[in-house]
């Protein structure tokens, strides 16, 4: 598909990157080679085929046998390999709803650019 | 003299004995760093660094042994910038997890932070903001990235030991074109707690070392499940070393034949075949197999990471860390102005932070990964890429039923020059035609050193496996390397 430089300065808006004209100007070229390229990806038939967003599957529940350092059988279940039927993934992964120490907010402020007190500091939005 | 030289397992078998002293190494590392890196350029920020650890723990099993660190993990006591403009001067207020547990295992982490395409965004370190890493090799030749710093610095004994980080092939590659060994583990072996996000889904830190063995010792470290990283898995982690030596008869081998088609260097084709030879007289048995999807990887690729990235590279705004540039075309905010005016300041300086800050390799992979992302587009390219990513997966799985590993070619040619494909962002995207698959399946996968072109450069072997197989790349990386020297050479610089 054709890529304008209206769309190129559009979605850079969106990224919040300031472009000068030479730069807009050399984008839009190289992303239309790069598109012209990607493409390619309309050849593919993907039909009845569920997008995957990444590689862990989220699965029902299952029981991945315990620590067995070096043992083949702790992919194996029920007689299955778990790694070779993709599922070898977890379940949701979720935490106990317990309190615990985080980093103290004066370390997360040295590298802040502006600092208001224990803040970040930034151009006024609203008065 | 010369500790820089030897391996990991070398020294600390001397530690052990007691005949040499961890701050030896670290002397002969900085002598090293001192003469060759003004060529090399495979560390950052060198100028006015002491490069002599504080504090040195002598503890098992690294025993002091110093492990140099790409510029994207976090280091606490180290600058963290990903070699980007945007994070001039961050300093990361706690260590990745990867630091932690190499620390607990006695490594001294090594005070200069290995060169590195910006974000890990290329494929030959020439799009750092410090500029490129030369190959110890040919210094006119790419290190190959983005961990190109961390593979030049083993190549010429400028490190021990390094870490990288792999997202389309950024361990694999850079070993390859500096003859040494780099692995990628699979998607959710290692911690990605404390590296700095390139695209969520497919980043995995890994071990750049000299051979075989100090790549297991490395991973026995850093492997392991991490409740600060919900996508590291909680499968228990065999001790790799103990895959070593053993033999590989009967071994089946797949070798894909949409790998060995046009686009493949002769050279480096012949170099490859040969050393699938060398692995049928250890006793494997190699048949042609095919991943029918691999034509898609690269342009799957740079969709579903440049979106990632479009959004994991949105945190650098000026306001949390790194570069903030005002925007001063707005007038000073007076009492009376009005809210759009306010708003209009707070975006300019996103604008200006992100425009100054990031280099032309970064704003065109946000730009591009937010068009695939935006609305009237995410269908045709997010979407259809997720898709025909689950298709090269299953392509994966299909071949894995019956082959105990897969073996290619890490890179369709030997190191190119400096400058060669940096103009052209589309000839570069596909240096990373062979490793690229490895990352969107989530397999592991090791580059080792197998031989040389006629003008002297190194050429890598892939070989892949199933998911938490790493024990099988370790064995039959093991045995090819007993039986041959590649690993030994050492480049003139």
């Amino acid at each position: 598909m054709a890529i304008t430089e209206e769309t190129v300065k559009y979605v850079a808006d969106l990224a919040r990157i300031k472009l000068t004209p030479k730069e807009l100007e050399k984008l839009s070229q190289q992303l239309q080679d790069i598109l012209g390229f990607i493409d390619k990806l309309n050849k593919a038939d993907v039909k009845n085929i569920a997008p995957m967003s990444q590689i862990l599957p989220v699965n029902p529940p299952l029981e991945i046998p315990g620590p067995k350092s070096g043992d083949e059988r702790r992919f194996i279940q029920r007689g299955r390999d778990l790694r070779s039927s993709g599922r070898w993934g977890s379940t949701n992964v979720l935490r106990d709803d317990q309190p615990s120490t985080s980093l103290p907010s004066d370390k997360a402020l040295e590298n802040a650019p502006q600092r208001e007190g224990n803040l970040f500091g930034v151009p006024k939005v609203i008065e | 003299m010369g500790l820089n030289k030897l391996t990991a397992h070398e020294l600390i078998d001397l530690l052990k004995e007691g005949t040499i002293k961890p701050s030896e190494i670290i002397n002969a590392l900085e002598g090293r760093v001192r003469i060759v890196d003004p060529k090399v350029r495979a560390f950052v920020r060198l100028n006015g660094l002491n490069l002599r650890p504080a504090t040195c723990d002598l503890r098992p099993p690294l025993e002091g042994i110093p492990v140099s660190i790409k510029d994207n993990i976090c280091t606490q006591d180290y600058n963290t910038e990903c070699c980007s403009k945007i994070l001039a001067g961050f300093k990361p207020p706690y260590d990745a997890t990867v630091i932690r547990k190499l620390k607990e295992a006695g490594a001294v982490i090594f005070a200069a932070k290995t060169n590195m395409d910006e974000f890990a965004f290329g494929s030959s370190t020439e799009n750092s903001c410090y500029g490129p890493t030369y190959n110890p090799w040919d210094l006119d030749a790419v290190v190959g990235g983005s961990s190109g710093g961390s593979a030049a610095a083993v190549a010429c004994d400028e490190a021990i030991l390094a870490l990288g980080s792999d997202t389309g092939g950024s361990i694999r590659q850079p070993a390859s074109f500096c003859g040494v060994v780099g692995l990628k583990p699979t998607y959710g072996r290692v911690s990605r707690y404390g590296l700095i996000a390139f695209a969520s889904s497919l980043d995995q830190i890994g071990p750049i070392t000299k051979d075989t063995r100090d790549c297991a010792i490395l991973m026995n470290i850093i492997s392991g499940y991490d409740p600060y990283d919900s996508t590291s898995v909680n499968i228990a982690v065999a001790d790799y070393a103990q895959s070593l030596g053993e033999d590989i008869k009967g071994i089946k081998i797949g070798i894909p034949k949409e790998y060995f088609i046009e686009g493949l260097d002769e050279e480096v084709k012949g170099i490859v075949e040969e050393a699938i030879n060398k692995l049928k007289d250890l006793g494997a048995v190699s048949k042609q197999v095919s991943l029918p999807h691999s034509e898609f990887a690269v342009p799957v690729y740079y969709i579903v990471a440049t979106a990632e990235a479009s959004s994991n590279l949105a945190r650098f705004d000026g306001v949390q860390y790194g570069l903030r540039i005002e925007d001063r075309e707005q007038p000073a905010l007076a009492k009376r102005s009005g809210p759009r005016r306010t708003e209009n300041r707070l975006i300019g300086m996103y604008k200006n932070t992100r425009g100054e800050g990031f280099g032309q390799e970064a704003k065109r992979r946000i730009i591009l990964g937010t068009f695939a992302l935006s609305h009237g587009y995410y269908d045709a390219y997010y979407l259809k890429a997720q898709k025909i990513r689950a298709l090269i997966k299953e392509d994966f799985d299909r071949v894995f039923e019956q082959f105990d590993c897969i073996i290619t070619p890490t890179s369709p040619t030997a190191a190119f020059k400096i400058g060669e494909k940096i103009k052209d962002p589309l000839k570069m995207y596909l240096s990373d035609i062979y490793t690229i698959s490895a990352n969107l399946a989530g397999i592991p996968a090791i580059s080792i050193p197998c031989g040389f072109t006629k003008k002297g450069l190194p050429v890598g072997l892939q070989i892949l496996a199933k998911p938490f197989n790493e024990e099988m790349l370790f064995r039959v990386a093991y045995a090819y390397e007993q039986s041959t020297e590649w690993h030994k050479m050492k480049p003139k610089v």
